[in-house]
């Protein structure tokens, strides 16, 4: 969007106010909320892709070589990574100030 | 070429939709609306409309039906009356805030309780403030003309919202009146393709109705009175078009004998037409009074209703609803509202009648002129006269 | 069920079309069905949200989470709109209006606009035959204006509106049974499905995509918020719901029904319970009547299978 919410005129809606730009609310940064954050230990990683079924945010993405790794723009520190990963990959720290 | 038939007039309401080539037909049936659907579940079973038609299971779901159906894209068309008017009462702001093009006609009646299939127009006056564009209809033949136009009106891109053709429950709806139905080329000419948009469609993916928190909220409502408002050139545009293509001619206030009369009563529906009668027998008598009618309801006309009633003394409005409690009539009250801030305005006496049903003959209207040139010369404690009230 | 867990990255589509940013709870297991759902149901769909959690998360003015096509009006009446867009499309399709293509309508509503308010509008488009598929989120209350109980909130369970209190156990019945109902409208396809087992549920959902005709898959929808429970346990709890016999999960293929998952042996529910601070307020006694019903139910759910 353009223009920040809060000046957005009666004019600036479209008709029926209808959303006409898909996926524009992953702009959203839900990574603040968190309060804790997973760290990874890619010795440990094998790549299965279970963290990534998992996440509620769909916010696990490959590195280059295929380790599974959390985008902290929108990881909002549930743990369920952490939980179901099968080898212990991955830990959850407090989050730093 | 047009042939003028007899016709019940909901079965000529159904072949108007037929000739409107309507994609989406919701229905679920209340008297007396019940021949209008009947009359379309026939064509489409003959074949005779290709339309998908979905014998919904309740009011609610036939306008929710019509929400989904119009945001696809298609030309969609529902009917309904009193109770299931109100049943739908929450779907219909959402109609038009959604700015969907829906038709509904609603064949006008009374509202529970006590129950009563019988015509009056509670049911269109408790949906005022719905948004959607509404008309009103004196005879069989106006019904025909007003839902074609609707579907025009409703689809223009420059409207795209919702609109209600009101015609009397059984005084319009189950008489037999003589009907021209257009040629179906006509209407495909004067009608065009409905072209929504912005569909729902995978090729261009929308968001339609997305929640408004208060930061966004009023300019959505601003942006939606100003549509609803600018609609009213679309309305005269149509009516223009129509007058030119099939020689009927619609205005928004329509008035008879109305520019040199003193004394004016106003009528909407149906009641117009026996109300006229009246206004022949009295001007014969030598009184000055005329007969403003109001077709178009939504958008209120402010300023063609205003200039029709400038040289008069006393207006006399007949409202058939009541709103309880308040100032008596609904129509009556906006009005009011209307002429209060003008300069030179008439008199305003307002009565209800005809609820439920009851008829009001020549004779009747005569009384209610007579009554209310006599309120408007003495003053009434009263905010409205009820005429017809066995006391 | 096939342990597809080690080629995960080449199964599945990358692409989110319920994108990250919107706004569930943390741990949501209801957003992680939506976003399983979408693996499923690819681009050529339309989506009729009922109000509800996963409505409001993803669709702030002026933005939307959605990528694919999607309306929300009102609660109740998500399969009714459904039903208006499936038949607008055949009709258009038909008058060649727009170009023949496969167009899925897909409704997602929750356990309350399913089960309650939206039951009648459910029953109606599913007797009519609309070709749909109508996905139910449980999380087993109204959770999205504060955790009211709706009739999908199990026995015991306290709610806002079914609080655990002096006189009272929470909640007073047992929980409806939406699967039973939609398969009483012999509808080609109903299955339940919970996302702790993921691959189960995207396949359950891709099979009432192609179904002809109406087709219904509900869905467990692990809520921490209003389960109070941990927000990594999501879906631990979703298993064990499974494991314990409390959510059984099957499929309902033209009437015939058909065991996803049958556990050699039911574990104890309260293995399940003591998860949630929701039953915390339950005596053993209960939670051993509880057992039993369970029991019962999954039963009965077993004779249906032979």
């Amino acid at each position: 969007m353009a223009k920040p919410e809060s000046e957005l005129t009666w004019q600036d809606l479209e008709i029926g106010s209808i959303v006409t730009e898909p996926g524009n609310a992953s702009q959203y940064r839900t990574g603040d909320w968190r309060s804790q954050r997973p760290s990874h230990d890619f010795t440990k990683c094998i790549k299965c892709g279970l963290c990534y079924i998992f996440c509620p945010e769909g916010c696990l993405g490959q590195t280059a070589e295929g380790y599974f790794e959390a985008d902290l723009f929108y990881c909002k520190g549930c743990g369920i990574c952490a939980q179901e990963c099968p080898t212990g990959a991955i830990a959850m720290q407090q989050e730093e100030e | 070429m047009a042939q003028r038939l007899g016709m019940e007039v909901s079965v000529a309401l159904g072949e108007a939709v037929k000739l409107a080539d309507a994609d989406v037909i919701a229905a679920y049936p209340i008297t007396p609306q019940t021949h209008i659907v009947e009359h379309l579940a026939e064509l489409v079973a003959d074949g005779e409309l290709d339309a998908e038609y979905i014998p919904v299971e309740s009011e609610h779901s036939a306008m929710s039906a019509c929400l989904g159906a119009a945001a696809s894209g298609a030309r969609t068309f529902t009917a309904s009356a009193g109770q299931g008017l109100e049943l739908m009462h929450e779907v219909l702001y959402v109609a038009s805030s959604m700015r969907l093009p829906i038709v509904m006609a609603v064949a006008n009646r009374a509202l529970s309780a006590p129950l009563s299939v019988w015509g009056d127009h509670s049911d269109a006056m408790a949906v005022r403030d719905t948004g959607w564009i509404q008309l009103f209809t004196e005879n069989g033949q106006e019904v025909v003309d007003q839902v074609l136009c609707a579907f025009r009106i409703a689809e223009d891109r420059r409207v795209l919202l919702p609109v209600m053709v009101h015609l009397d429950g059984f005084h319009l709806s189950h008489v037999i009146e003589p009907i021209t139905l257009p040629e179906q080329t006509q209407v495909e000419q004067f009608l065009g393709t409905n072209q929504y948009p912005l569909p729902l469609h995978p090729d261009k993916p929308v968001a339609m109705g997305d929640f408004g928190p208060p930061f966004i909220y009023t300019e959505t409502k601003w942006a939606q009175e100003v549509n609803l408002r600018k609609s009213k050139e679309v309305v005269l545009e149509c009516w223009q078009e129509f007058g030119r293509t099939f020689k009927r001619h619609y205005q928004p206030v329509e008035g008879y004998h109305s520019e040199d009369a003193r004394v004016l009563l106003l009528t909407m529906g149906s009641f117009s037409e026996t109300a006229m009668a009246a206004i022949d027998r009295m001007r014969q008598n030598g009184q000055e009074v005329g007969l403003i009618r109001l077709r178009l309801w939504r958008p209120f006309p402010f300023s063609e209703f205003r200039r029709a009633v400038k040289n008069a003394e006393l207006l006399i409005v007949l409202d058939r609803a009541i709103s309880f409690g308040g100032p008596g009539g609904p129509v009556c009250s906006e009005i009011r509202s209307a002429l209060y801030n003008q300069e030179k305005r008439p008199k305003i006496v307002g009565f209800v009648g005809g609820l439920g049903g009851r008829d009001i003959t020549v004779d009747g209207f005569e009384q209610i002129i007579t009554r209310g040139i006599e309120i408007g010369q003495t003053g009434s404690e009263q905010e409205f006269e009820i005429f017809g009230v066995r006391e | 069920m096939p342990n597809y867990t080690i080629f995960v990255p080449r199964l599945l589509t990358k692409r989110e079309n319920f994108a990250p940013g919107h706004r569930a709870c943390i741990g949501c297991g209801e957003a992680l069905a939506v976003r399983l759902a979408c693996k499923a149901m690819g681009q050529n769909i339309i989506v009729v949200n009922a109000t509800g959690c996963m409505e409001i998360v993803a669709s702030q003015l002026p933005y939307t989470s959605w990528r694919v096509p999607w309306i929300h009006t009102l609660f109740e009446n998500t399969a009714a709109v459904a039903s208006g867009i499936e038949a607008g499309l055949k009709v258009m399709m038909r008058k060649r209006r727009i170009a023949t293509q496969e167009i899925n309508v897909v409704a997602i509503a929750g356990d309350g606009g399913t089960a309650d308010i939206g039951l009648q509008a459910l029953s109606g488009a599913m007797e009519r035959g609309h070709d749909f598929l109508y996905l139910c989120f449980d999380n087993e209350a109204y959770m999205n204006t504060g955790i009211q109980r709706s009739s999908a909130t199990p026995f015991g369970a306290s709610t806002t509106t079914s609080p655990a209190g002096k006189v009272s156990i929470g909640q007073f019945s047992w929980k409806k049974d939406m699967p039973a109902i939609a398969a009483a409208h012999n509808i080609p396809y109903v299955a339940t499905a919970c996302p702790s087992y993921p691959f189960d549920l995207i396949e359950k959902v891709k099979k009432g995509l192609k179904v002809k005709g109406p087709a219904y898959v509900h869905i467990l929808s692990v809520c921490p918020t209003g389960w109070r429970c941990a927000t990594e346990l999501t879906i631990k709890i979703g298993r064990l719901a499974v494991e314990t016999g409390i959510f059984p999960l099957y499929e309902v293929e033209n009437g015939r029904y058909k065991m996803s998952l049958k556990p050699d042996k039911l574990r104890p529910v309260n293995e399940y319970m003591k998860l949630q601070r929701r039953f915390r307020h339950l005596s053993e006694k209960t939670i051993k009547q509880i057992g039993q019903r369970v029991g019962e139910e999954y039963g009965k759910l077993l004779e249906k299978v032979a």
